[in-house]
């Protein structure tokens, strides 16, 4: 009718005029992209060549150590503790003479944190030292050592992991998927306290400013209710494409950008480490984006998403509208209220973290069906590639029952709360309010 | 014709009787007044009569059809006594949004907003957000949003309340303009002056049940209480009679009560009989707001919880 479409109007244009919404539409994806080339931006600028002094009294050492782009190794006479910063070295790794003494212990002295990366090398280079020593004691010799010390696995074989489900194959990725399947729950969890809280504000604002008897006046209650959760629904799918295009927009300028002085930044370095080495990064990085693209189902997880962006929306909004709808004045009367609505929304979450790594586990499939959690719990699932069809038509059948019902109830909530005032309303009267006819 | 017919309505809620078979009828054209103390049941009674609640049992005849609020709520302005409007939301935009939710064409709202914010010099208001109004100028607005739509039927819950005079009387007049249009106004308030002055039907609501019906002067009529007062030149003696009984005295009046059983031509007699100075002699009808108080006051004035 044309009275909900001229509510659904109103919410809509009044919310997208609103300056917080134009800023925090623009700003956010802005910041977002500024993060995270920031850092990848730093991650690459950041590395601090080390240079570090080995103090080695056994002796196996000094010919396995090898110095890479980031970390070079000597071995200095007259280097102490005291005097290592004054010669120019990062570092002072002391080795003593039985290092497989349970009395002694290797170790590293610097002036400030090397970073967990740094370590982890220091540690493997130590650690392939040893075992070297161990092959070469064994006799093995060092030519045949050496030459599988130089097989570099990644180059030698390719690795694919298919999902297999009748006569189709996905090309599947874990990492990928579940890193995908986290992202689109928390996008979907955060939508839904934001447009959710969105919508009680709105009917709160009704009740509050007394309005809600004019309007209802000329609209049915009902009308009022869904024209203004459809009119905020609006708002999100508005401000979600937005989203969409300004960080498509910006990160393929970002990447381009960040790609190109990768790019340089490694040549430059392997003009005196190495030509092989400073490509690779490069490689990687353009392999990475080949496979985001490739090795993830988006012909079924953004359909999906969408599925799922609204039904959670309608099936949480009805029931936030309904909470408005009795709260008078005072917003800690809204909290309490509220409770029984962010529960299933916080523990659907909690599943969801489970989810994105393990698909298939019993209470992942529990929670992607069920209405309450299913909008967050599926849509980290769907990414896999895993979920068998009937699962996704059963979660998405009983989504839809499941808003019908939410907004069926929380209508008959709505209709008297709206109206009543200066009472504060408990759970018990609602129930009533359920069940009695009009 | 009346254009609204109650028949033996109820609404009852969890603890109150709200509206407890209630029965009347509003004639075309008239300006009728619903009077009743707080928490009578005017609210809810008005609120079925604008289609937000349906009534538990009763009928409700709306130009001697059976009233469907979908259909005859275009031809019904109703301005609730919790007036309200969108804080944040501009003026010309808010008006233009509930005219067209009560049905108007878009332009046609827009040539009558225009209209009434001229009548009521309200021009500079329209890009103005309702934060930045006064109580009496959204008092005003609110008036002119509820009237928009030209209603055959007007109801106006406690309309003056938080007016000046002056705003109070341009409201009034508008009133007066809309009556002889031939809109039907419906007044809810408990402020008897106005009622006094503006109305010529009332019901008195309390309780939930209606206590009194009928028009101004019947009503007063029929609580009059044969109270007359005498002018005189100078002040007559008191004397002994039993056609009255003196009951004030003010510098150059008295009031008298006429005993059962005699005429005010007989009180006339016993003061000429004496020679009395007389200069003026007229009845004191009771005013509403006596009859109200002596209703209304004679049952417990706060209404009790009870289970229905």
């Amino acid at each position: 009718m044309d009275k909900i479409w001229l509510v659904i109007r109103r919410e809509y244009l009044t919310r997208v005029r609103n300056k917080t919404f134009i800023l925090s539409t623009i700003l956010l994806p802005l910041f977002f992209i500024g993060f995270i080339a920031a850092s990848a931006y730093f991650s690459i600028k950041s590395v601090e060549l080390q240079k570090i002094a080995v103090d080695d009294n056994n002796g196996i050492f000094k010919n396995s150590f090898q110095s890479d782009k980031v970390i070079t190794y000597e071995f200095p006479t007259g280097v102490t503790p005291d005097n290592f910063k004054d010669k120019g070295y990062s570092a002072y790794l002391y080795i003593p003479r039985h290092y497989d003494s349970p009395l002694d212990s290797i170790s590293l002295l610097s002036s400030k944190q090397l970073g967990v990366d740094a370590e982890d090398k220091i540690r493997d280079q130590i650690n392939a030292a040893i075992r070297n020593k161990a092959f070469l004691e064994n006799n093995i010799n060092k030519t045949v050592l050496d030459s599988i010390n130089q097989i570099d696995e990644e180059k030698l074989y390719k690795f694919s992991t298919v999902i297999k489900q009748g006569d189709k194959t996905q090309q599947s990725n874990s990492g990928l998927s579940s890193a995908i399947g986290y992202g689109s729950g928390i996008l979907i969890y955060m939508t839904l306290f934001i447009y959710g809280a969105a919508v009680m504000r709105g009917v709160m604002e009704e009740k509050t400013s007394r309005i809600a008897e004019v309007i209802i006046s000329s609209v049915r209650p009902f009308q009022l209710m869904a024209g203004k959760i459809i009119g905020i629904a609006a708002v999100g799918i508005t401000q979600l494409l937005i989203w969409i295009i300004l960080i498509i927009g910006l990160s393929s300028i970002a990447s381009s950008w960040i790609s190109h002085d990768m790019v340089q930044h490694a040549q430059n370095m392997s003009t005196s480490i190495g030509p092989a080495a400073g490509n690779s990064a490069a490689a990687t990085f353009i392999n990475t984006k080949n496979t985001f693209v490739q090795a993830a189902p988006w012909g079924i997880i953004i359909p999906c998403f969408l599925f799922y962006f609204i039904g959670g929306y309608l099936f949480y909004a009805s029931l936030f509208a309904a909470v408005g709808s009795v709260v008078n004045e005072d917003p800690q009367e809204a909290q309490s209220l509220m409770l029984p609505i962010t529960m299933p929304i916080i523990l659907s979450f909690v599943i969801m973290t489970t989810a994105a790594g393990k698909p298939d586990a019993p209470i992942a499939v529990w929670g992607s069906l069920i209405p309450l959690s299913s909008p967050i719990v599926m849509m980290a699932r769907i990414p896999s590639g895993s979920v068998p069809a009937w699962q996704i038509a059963v979660s998405m059948v009983s989504l839809v029952a499941g808003f019908v019902l939410t907004t069926w109830l929380a209508a008959k909530i709505y209709r008297t709360g709206i109206l009543l005032y200066g009472k504060k309303v408990t759970f018990k009267e609602m129930g009533k309010w359920l069940f009695r006819k009009s | 014709m009346n254009i609204l017919e109650l028949q033996n309505l109820k609404k009852y809620y969890a603890t109150q009787k709200a509206v407890d078979d209630i029965s009347l009828f509003v004639p075309e054209g008239s300006i009728f007044g619903l009077l009743g103390p707080n928490g009578a049941g005017k609210t809810t009674l008005l609120r079925m009569i604008t289609g937000i609640f349906y009534p538990d049992s009763g009928g409700i005849l709306f130009e001697g059809r059976k009233f469907d609020p979908i259909k005859d709520i275009p031809r019904i302005g109703y301005m609730p006594e919790e007036r309200g409007l969108y804080k944040k939301m501009k003026i010309g935009e808010q008006a233009l949004y509930l005219a067209m939710l009560k049905g108007m064409k878009r332009q046609e709202a827009m040539k009558r907003i225009k209209e009434w914010f001229v009548k009521f010099e309200m021009q500079s208001w329209w890009n103005k957000k309702v934060d930045d109004l006064s109580k009496g100028m959204s008092q005003k607005l609110q008036f002119v949003i509820t009237v928009l739509h030209e209603p055959r039927l007007l109801i106006l819950d406690e309309p003056f309340s938080g007016l000046d005079p002056v705003n109070s009387n341009l409201i009034k007049d508008e009133i007066y303009k809309l009556s002889q249009k031939g809109t039907t106004i419906i007044f809810s308030t408990h402020r008897m002056e106005q009622v006094e002055e503006i109305c010529e039907h009332i019901v008195l609501v309390n309780k939930g049940k209606k206590v009194l019906d009928g028009s101004v002067k019947q009503v007063k009529a029929d609580f009059k209480e044969n109270i007359f007062s005498v002018g005189f030149d100078d002040l007559p003696v008191p004397f002994d009679n039993d056609v009255f009984k003196i009951v004030g005295t003010r510098d150059h009046a008295l009031t008298v009560k006429i005993n059962d059983g005699h005429s005010p031509a007989d009180v006339l007699q016993q003061f000429l009989s004496k020679k009395s100075s007389i200069i003026s002699f007229n009845e004191i009808l009771p005013s509403l707001n006596d009859i109200f108080i002596k209703i209304v006051g004679e049952s417990s004035v706060a209404r009790k919880f009870e289970t229905v």
